[in-house]
């Protein structure tokens, strides 16, 4: 166990690094920041000096190494645009990403486990057809398009809920929160339901997938033939031997929901760190990019590490390795 | 011979049962029409300056009120056909959705080839970085690839092949390991063949099935990541607007109730995925031997 963990750790070390020598290789094709920080009537020697401020004028691997010793140490150094810490411009704003990662995933899963089961319990119904059909459309859907749709009902054409913005929050541990008020919820409700439509479908796919393949088991047949009552055999066996699929899909989700909150920030004008880095790509925000870049890659690394683990508890049969 | 076209006529049979195939497959068709004919289906060249007359703009659609039944799914704001320009923004999706699934297939199979037949080194560094691309999402990767080279078709086609390839790798590198294995392969190899001829005429012919499949999908999920990339604008450049693109145009004047530019991009787009993974679903259950 204690060696396992080391090598996952080791191996997380080595994912990250290289992911470090990635991003900072493709910044360095990237246009020049240089001219990110010089007003635009700058004298040759003013924007040399500049580049002397950044490092630039140095070669690439001193550039590099330079890169990765302040990186160690926690310095992702500063915005261009802001002039403040990267590091500190993400952290502020991962509290309103995080949350409405969170409230789209709850959602996915409370809608999407029990239509799974009972279009895997009654594959042939009418209403597991539907169901189905509806989850192929939910994965064919533009995202940011049925973002708009909504803005367009619910905010421009009926006017129940905001367009945009994350309204008022309250603060616990010293973190802004939406859900602690109303109008937080409000304001959340529209941008959580776009984001979680895509996960919904296929979580809702994996758990109908994974039901219908354990439906063929027999322990669910003596189950079955011994009394059990037949909710209690699909949720209690059933579901508990189909979910082993579904976590798995449930962890790469959550970096999906990561991902694609840039595009719902950007369309909600939602204050989180995707909607800072789809900015700082329009503005050459070279520091800022890098920060997301670098925190994104360690959350996805934990997430697959936590997967794995949760694997263990949930099928005492994989062990691991 | 017979038992090709026994499986020919039971897939045709299973086909022309399946209601899901049938619509999925008329989807393709229909844009796949589209796509050839387009330009001749519609009286306006929305790229034509000369074509455009700004009286027309924002019209909306004909069964609304002040619709003009030249547009009959309205204008924009320079007066540009929305039915045209769906017209002509479907073909530059459809390519780039098709064009880069191809190059990824080669690029990937060519991957999968080699590092299933040689092992060793070469499999470890391929698979590797299999394993860490595909533990970030497609979308995140070919938008910072995009942030970094700039917009362009012939850029978004490198990205979404820089992360299409993998699926066809592993996919083609699992297949390979057990086909070396079969008596074939090795009667081959005693026989003196040299091991490219072994991979092009042997394995590579056996591995292709699987492919289908995730082939057929990929070209919606990348007509959807294009159409986000563009949406973001980080995609297509303005000179040549793909779905995506007309979408982020018509999402600018959204708020101003003239919704028809955006909506009906994103319908089309709507119908063609959902066309493809519908006949990629049914592709599925009939080429996966287990499901029989």
């Amino acid at each position: 166990m204690l060696g396992y963990l080391l090598k996952r750790l080791i191996q997380m070390i080595l994912v990250l690094w290289v992911v470090s020598v990635i991003v900072f290789l493709m910044m360095s094709f990237t246009g020049d920041p240089v001219f990110m920080v010089v007003p635009i009537d700058a004298t040759d020697s003013e924007i040399a000096q500049a580049r002397r401020l950044l490092g630039l004028d140095q070669s690439l691997p001193v550039q590099y190494w330079k890169f990765l010793s302040s990186i160690v140490q926690g310095d992702f150094g500063r915005s261009y645009v802001f002039r403040q810490p990267a590091m500190t411009l993400i952290l502020e704003r991962l509290p309103a990403t995080v949350e409405m990662v969170l409230v789209a995933m709850g959602l996915a899963v409370l809608v999407a486990i029990p239509l799974g089961v009972y279009a895997g319990a009654n594959p042939n119904g009418r209403l597991s057809r539907t169901i189905m059909a509806g989850s192929l459309l939910g994965i064919s859907l533009p995202g940011f398009w049925v973002g708009m749709v909504l803005i367009y009902l619910f905010a421009v054409h009926w006017g129940i809920f905001p367009s945009s913005g994350r309204g008022d929050t309250g603060e616990i541990f010293g973190l802004r929160i939406s859900l602690l008020t109303l109008d937080g919820w409000h304001h959340i409700a529209l941008p959580a339901i776009t984001l979680s439509l895509g996960t919904m479908a296929i979580l809702l796919r994996m758990t109908r997938a994974g039901m219908m393949e354990v439906s063929r088991q027999d322990f669910m047949k003596f189950a079955r033939a011994k009394g059990v009552p037949r909710k209690d055999v699909l949720y209690g066996h059933g579901l508990k031997n189909a979910l082993i699929p579904v976590v798995t899909i449930f962890g790469l989700q959550l970096g999906d929901l990561i991902a694609f909150a840039t595009i719902t920030e950007t369309i909600f004008s939602w204050p989180g760190m995707g909607k800072l880095l789809i900015d700082s790509i329009y503005r050459a925000d070279r520091p800022v990019i890098v920060v997301y870049l670098m925190l994104v890659a360690l959350i996805f690394v934990v997430i697959n590490f936590i997967v794995d683990l949760v694997y263990t508890l949930i099928d005492p049969r994989i062990s691991l390795k | 011979m017979a038992v090709t076209s026994v499986l020919r006529s039971e897939f045709f049979h299973n086909y022309r049962h399946s209601a899901s195939a049938i619509i999925g497959s008329g989807l393709m068709a229909l844009f796949a029409f589209a796509v050839i004919a387009g330009p001749f289906l519609v009286a306006q060249n929305p790229y034509d300056i000369a074509a455009l007359d700004l009286m027309d703009s924002y019209k909306p659609p004909v069964w609304l009120e002040g619709g003009d039944p030249r547009y009959w799914l309205g204008t924009d704001g320079q007066g540009r056909d929305v039915w045209a320009s769906i017209l002509y923004g479907a073909r530059i999706s459809v390519f780039i959705g098709v064009v880069a699934m191809l190059a990824s297939c080669a690029l990937g199979t060519l991957l999968g080839l080699v590092a299933g037949f040689y092992g060793g080194i070469v499999d470890s560094v391929i698979m590797r970085i299999a394993d860490i691309q595909l533990s970030f999402p497609s979308i995140l990767i070919a938008l910072f690839l995009m942030s970094a080279v700039g917009t362009g078709v012939d850029k978004v086609l490198i990205a979404l092949t820089a992360v299409g390839w993998v699926v066809y790798a592993r996919t083609v590198r699992g297949s390979t390991l057990s086909e070396i294995e079969k008596e074939y392969v090795q009667a081959a190899r005693v026989a003196g063949l040299p091991n490219r001829k072994i991979i092009r005429k042997h394995v590579l012919p056996n591995v292709l099935t699987p492919l289908i499949v995730i082939a057929t999908i990929q070209v919606g999920t990348f007509v959807l990541i294009e159409a986000s990339l563009s949406f973001l604008g980080v995609g297509v450049p303005i000179t040549q607007p793909s779905l995506g693109l007309l979408i982020k145009n018509g999402f600018d004047v959204l708020f101003s109730g003239l919704w028809w530019t955006s909506v009906f991009p994103g319908v089309a787009i709507m119908m063609l995925v959902f066309g493809i993974n519908l006949f990629g679903d049914f592709l599925r259950d009939e080429l996966n031997p287990r499901l029989k």
